[in-house]
């Protein structure tokens, strides 16, 4: 009998286990979790601060989940090392599991850079767990000033989170704009601009020299004075368990499109996992929570003796602020081409007939026509792509492809 | 199962799918008081790209990207209906990013709705099909075409 090993347990493992129980029914499976609880939905971690949501309805999966898929759960236990000889996984406090095959999923981690004085400051906040929110949630009780570093995504939604709770909120960055790994300066412009309007003060290009307690020294010489310190600067990716064991390594786990590393009867899916990007055709870490599903049940289909692979994962975000909603998606390489709505934007880039990514500012109305286009590799000479530069429609597709899409009605008279 | 097929050559473009849409999932029992004088969110819209018109709803995929992107776990397929639990729906809208065919959209509110085929309001199938006036839009079981 199979004996499956999963490292993790946020939305990837669950995948991996609904892609094993898809071919195997009756291996073994066992979670290691370093988090105390079930797979939780973990972009949702700024919308409980914000009251968008609650507890109950943070879980991802049912609360029988496990049971009916036949695993065992350790919680709040580490993987600390993996021997691949052995096909071995060595837990914190000496346990050993032994596995016929193997999933790391175990993630990211917050990267903290080595600020001056970081350590007088008394109260401070990574923002990636739910433990992380439960522990910000309870520092912000009663309003406080809170100063975030990092204008990326963790940062700029913590800052959502906590606007209602905060007394005031700071978030600077040493990059010169917001939501930088995917905004251009006008798109990020036009973001920053909403989260002014609602009272979020920024410093940008400019980052903490020193903190001294509760009051942040920036590069530019100007202080912030703060009660409650969040450090979003950026995530890494937990690959040490199969680094150390051998295998490859970049800014993730090197995995190829069936999830398979280069170790032998090792997968790895999700935030940790650095796997085929379509739009670029090489690898990269594809930290978003549709690819951790898809990374994590192609893992899992091909753990239990499957024939899968992800040969369309792209890189995509769809992220709002206020009302304010932005999407993007692939890559900006090539021509780009502009449309004004009444909404707001759309911003094209397509290179040898293909469209290779979008950002949507305000105006995202059936993205996912263009998304498609991109995962698809879909030829724009094949298509009216003029009409769909100037409208969402998939009345821009040939006869054809719109017959395949909607049938095309069989008559009844 | 059961789905939604379109004819574009039978379309008229009137877009009383739309209404009867909107009318079948408010809830409400008189036309004029759920839709008269009111912006409409309806679950189903018409293309048009000024020579042919046609209603696009949700395909319920075999494959639905929309259940495996949603952040909230909000959308599931149950008995071939792809379904989204309204309560658990943040706004994210990462579902409309996803969605080849475009069928999912906010309401006033800014939470995502979709076409469920009327299966779980008082009209019991399609709304949108019953009152369509030129069979642009069937409600048949068939088979599937690769």
């Amino acid at each position: 009998m199979n004996r499956y090993v999963i490292v993790g347990n946020g939305v990837a493992a669950a995948a991996c286990i609904e892609g094993i129980r898809s071919t195997d029914r009756s291996g073994e499976i066992t979670v290691v979790s370093a988090e105390n609880r079930p797979v939780y939905c973990r972009p949702l971690i700024s919308y409980y601060l914000e009251g968008k949501t609650d507890l109950a309805r943070m879980n991802y999966r049912e609360e029988s989940f496990y049971e009916e898929n036949g695993c065992a759960v350790l919680y709040g236990r580490k993987a600390e090392r993996i021997d691949p000889a052995a096909k071995t996984v060595f837990l914190d406090g000496g346990e050993t599991l032994p596995y016929t095959r193997l999933c790391v999923a175990a993630g990211s981690s917050p990267f903290v850079p080595p600020f001056k004085g970081l350590d007088t400051v008394p109260e401070t906040y990574s923002f990636m767990t739910l433990d992380d929110a439960l522990s910000l949630e309870r520092a912000t009780e009663t309003p406080r000033d809170v100063l975030i570093v990092g204008a990326g995504l963790i940062g700029l939604k913590c800052a959502e989170g906590l606007h209602a709770r905060a007394k005031s909120i700071t978030v600077c960055d040493l990059a010169d704009r917001v939501l930088s790994s995917i905004l251009d300066a006008e798109d990020a412009a036009a973001v920053q601009a909403k989260l002014e309007e609602n009272g979020i003060r920024f410093f940008l290009g400019n980052s903490v020299a020193e903190f001294r307690g509760n009051t942040a020294l920036m590069q530019n010489g100007e202080t912030v004075t703060f009660d409650v310190l969040v450090l979003a600067v950026g995530v890494r990716a937990n690959a040490a368990l199969v680094k150390d064991a051998g295998g490859e390594t970049g800014r993730g786990i090197v995995v190829d499109a069936s999830m398979r590393t280069t170790l032998p009867d090792v997968y790895a899916a999700g935030d940790c996992a650095e796997g085929p990007d379509a739009s670029v055709g090489f690898n990269r870490v594809l930290a978003i929570l549709p690819n951790a599903w898809l990374q994590g049940y192609t893992a899992g289909v091909n753990m239990a003796g499957g024939g899968a692979a992800l040969e369309n994962a792209i890189p995509m975000n769809s992220i709002g602020f206020f009302g304010l909603h932005t999407m993007t998606a692939g890559c900006r390489t090539g021509q780009e081409e502009v449309e004004h709505t009444p909404n707001g934007y759309r911003r094209l880039y397509t290179e040898n007939g293909y469209l290779k990514g979008f950002a949507l500012i305000g105006e995202t109305r059936r993205a996912g026509l263009y998304t498609s286009l991109i995962r698809d590799k879909v030829p724009l000479e094949s298509i009216d792509f003029t009409l769909l530069k100037q409208a969402a429609t998939s009345a821009a597709f040939s006869r054809e492809k719109r017959k395949t899409m909607f049938g095309g009605a069989k008559h009844a008279d | 199962m059961k789905r939604i097929y379109v004819n574009e050559e039978w379309c008229l473009g009137c877009r009383l799918c739309e209404y009867n849409c909107a009318f079948a999932n408010s809830g409400l029992k008189n036309m004029a008081q759920a839709l008269k004088g009111k912006p409409i969110f309806p679950r189903i819209h018409v293309e048009d790209n000024g020579r042919v018109t046609y209603a696009v709803s949700c395909r319920h995929c075999d494959d639905p990207l929309c259940v495996k992107s949603c952040i909230a776990g909000a959308i599931r397929k149950e008995n071939g209906v792809v379904k989204i639990d309204r309560d658990r729906c943040v706004g994210c809208f990462t579902c409309v990013l996803v969605c080849p065919y475009g069928a999912l959209a906010a309401d006033e509110n800014g939470v995502m709705q979709k076409c469920e085929l009327c299966l779980a309001n008082a009209c019991g199938a399609p709304a949108c099909v019953k009152g369509c006036p030129n069979n642009a839009i069937v409600y048949e079981e068939r088979e599937e075409e690769a």
